[in-house]
């Protein structure tokens, strides 16, 4: 019988006056690289479990630490559902689990699992690939770091924007207008916040050199700290601790686009020669660079931020795209330490595209075992 | 001693966090939330730190009167009265608080975020001049992805949301994914120069 177009018939609408057919292979097993207290139950659904009927509406997991014991109902799972996690287990203990289809009226009879017990384990295995190339990026790092302690001489290649940044302060000098840097909008526990706060320990030595004003407005309470605590070292090692103000590492507002607002404004009443982006940066990196631009300083951006680096790139006479951000300080100082550093994180890169342009080539020949063997878990 | 005993800090800091990130066991695993956590704790009491040195430049700016002086005071205003109403009648629903929040301060963040729309437009005519083949490339991409996602795109070719689509997946993705494979290396580069006390500058120059 058809209703609104709709086979009826073909529909076991309310519960039978059987009890549905039961689950099969009940199997439990200890959830993997974890920290303990999880086992993994699954198992076959009911022949019942069709599309077509409501014979299963649900799946019943009981548990119980003897086999003739008292199980107890732990949860449920939807119809078609063939995996519970238990998240309530004690370590070492054993544990037996029932399942039963439901129609929440008649329940199938039993399907029983094993004894299991669940444990914590010490090395997480879906990890192994992730191991083995930070293994072998920091092997890189350090060889080249203790190669440019012997005073081996390391070619670096030239990054544009990071050779701008004496061109900008020396600008910013002449016109005899103020350096804004921006450490972005992130906290100190961003890895880009600590690269732009490093950077601009840099800036601000060439600024303090140079006696022009360094501007440092901030989004977060800590980076005002650090930058504080950054630009007064870098001041006294330049010899121009007189000419350290506090004052102008600021703290501005934790809201986005509230800071964005302040920094705008700070922009045009300043008129900065200079204007540096260094960190991380949402929304409000247009809005910025925008009008920035629009006071006709020179800008120099650097972020990680894939989804910003258009805007940046558009709007700033210079961009750090992505890892340049990271190489900043090391290039800057030119320490042999640090630019040795560089050079083992660019051999990594050539190791890693080798990989890919490898890993293409076997996958596109059936070898398809190398996907799992590089997948992270 | 001074800078021995950060150096150190970062060090067995750095050390646990990556500890924790291969091995689940306790208490490796609990590791990462309890660092939040404090650090959650030093940002709330940072949070003071922020606020004496808002109060301290803006007294000084009123005290000096330098050009545009008078923001000073609509910005210790704004923050006086924020608080007091806070601290009268808290922060919940139906309170002043919660009516200054919702017609005051959202409409204002949306206003700046709504300028947008205007930076987009004119950061995009000075990109899309094609002046150079990178330029025209850019210019065409552009073009090809913007028509693609509206309806007009459908209605002038079918297959202009096609091309828009394959623009964004293979070449826009690849270029996506080769940046953050650098941008991964340079995480790891400049996390161990920093657990290592090579770099340092955040700490007090070299």
């Amino acid at each position: 019988m058809l209703v609104a177009g709709i086979n009826v018939e073909a529909f076991e609408v309310l519960s039978s006056s059987e009890p549905p057919v039961s689950p099969t292979e009940v199997l439990a097993k200890d959830k993997p690289n974890d920290a303990g207290g999880s086992i993994i139950v699954t198992w076959r659904k009911s022949d019942d479990d069709v599309e077509e009927n409501e014979l299963v509406k649900e799946y019943l997991v009981f548990r119980s630490s003897a086999l003739d014991g008292e199980f107890e109902l732990i949860g449920t799972a939807n119809k078609g559902f063939e995996k519970f996690v238990d998240g309530t287990t004690i370590d070492g203990t054993q544990y037996y689990y029932m399942v039963k289809a439901s129609d929440r009226v008649l329940h199938s009879p039993p399907a029983t699992s094993e004894a299991v017990s669940s444990s914590a384990q010490w090395f997480h295995s879906g990890r192994i690939s992730m191991l083995v190339a930070t293994v072998m990026i920091c092997f890189l790092i350090l060889w080249f770091i203790r190669k440019a302690k012997k005073g081996k001489e390391l070619y670096i290649r030239p990054i544009a924007g990071l050779e701008a940044v004496d061109d900008a302060v020396g600008r910013a000098t002449e016109m005899g207008k103020p350096i804004m840097y921006i450490p972005g909008i992130a906290d100190m526990d961003d890895i880009q916040t600590i690269a732009s706060v490093i950077i601009l320990g840099r800036v601000a030595r060439k600024a303090a050199q140079y006696e022009t004003s360094l501007l440092v407005p901030c989004c977060r309470s800590i980076v005002m700290s650090a930058a504080q605590e950054t630009v007064k070292e870098a001041y006294i090692s330049a010899g121009r601790s007189d000419a350290y103000d506090a004052d102008k590492i600021r703290y501005l507002t934790d809201d986005q686009f509230g800071y964005a607002a302040g920094v705008d404004g700070m922009m045009l009443r300043e008129k900065p020669g200079a204007i540096f982006y260094m960190g991380t940066f949402y929304a409000e990196s247009l809005i910025l660079a925008e009008t920035g631009h629009s006071t006709g300083a020179i800008q120099i951006a650097g972020t990680a931020m894939p989804s910003q680096l258009p805007f940046f790139i558009t709007a700033c006479d210079y961009t750090l795209i992505g890892e340049e951000l990271f190489a900043a300080s090391a290039y800057l100082s030119k320490e042999p330490l640090l630019l040795g550093s560089l050079k083992g994180q660019d051999m990594g890169k050539a190791i890693i595209i080798a990989i890919l342009v490898g890993g293409v080539i076997l996958v596109s020949l059936g070898f398809t075992k190398i996907i799992a063997w590089l997948a992270t878990g | 001693m001074k800078k021995q005993i950060p150096l150190i800090i970062t060090f067995i800091a750095g050390m646990v966090m990556i500890l924790q990130f291969f091995i689940p066991h306790r208490p490796f695993s609990d590791l990462q939330q309890l660092f939040n956590t404090w650090f959650l704790i030093i940002t709330v009491f940072a949070m003071i730190l922020g606020l004496g040195n808002l109060f301290k430049v803006h007294t000084k700016r009123l005290q000096r009167r330098p050009k545009g002086w008078w923001y000073s005071i609509v910005l210790l205003a704004g923050f006086a009265i924020m608080f007091i109403v806070g601290m009268i009648w808290g922060p919940a629903r139906g309170t002043p608080f919660d009516y200054l929040f919702w017609n005051v301060h959202l409409p204002m963040s949306s206003m700046m975020f709504a300028l947008l729309a205007f930076f987009v437009a004119s950061a995009s005519y000075r990109a899309f001049r094609a002046r150079t083949p990178e330029a025209t490339l850019l210019l065409v991409s552009a073009i090809l992805v913007m028509i693609g996602r509206v309806p007009l795109g459908n209605y002038i070719w079918d297959k202009l949301p096609l091309i828009g689509d394959w623009i964004m997946s293979y070449p826009n993705m690849a270029g996506q994914r080769a940046i953050m494979i650098g941008i991964a290396l340079g995480i790891v580069s400049t996390s161990l120069r920093i657990i290592l006390g090579i770099e340092r500058t955040y700490l007090s120059g070299k």
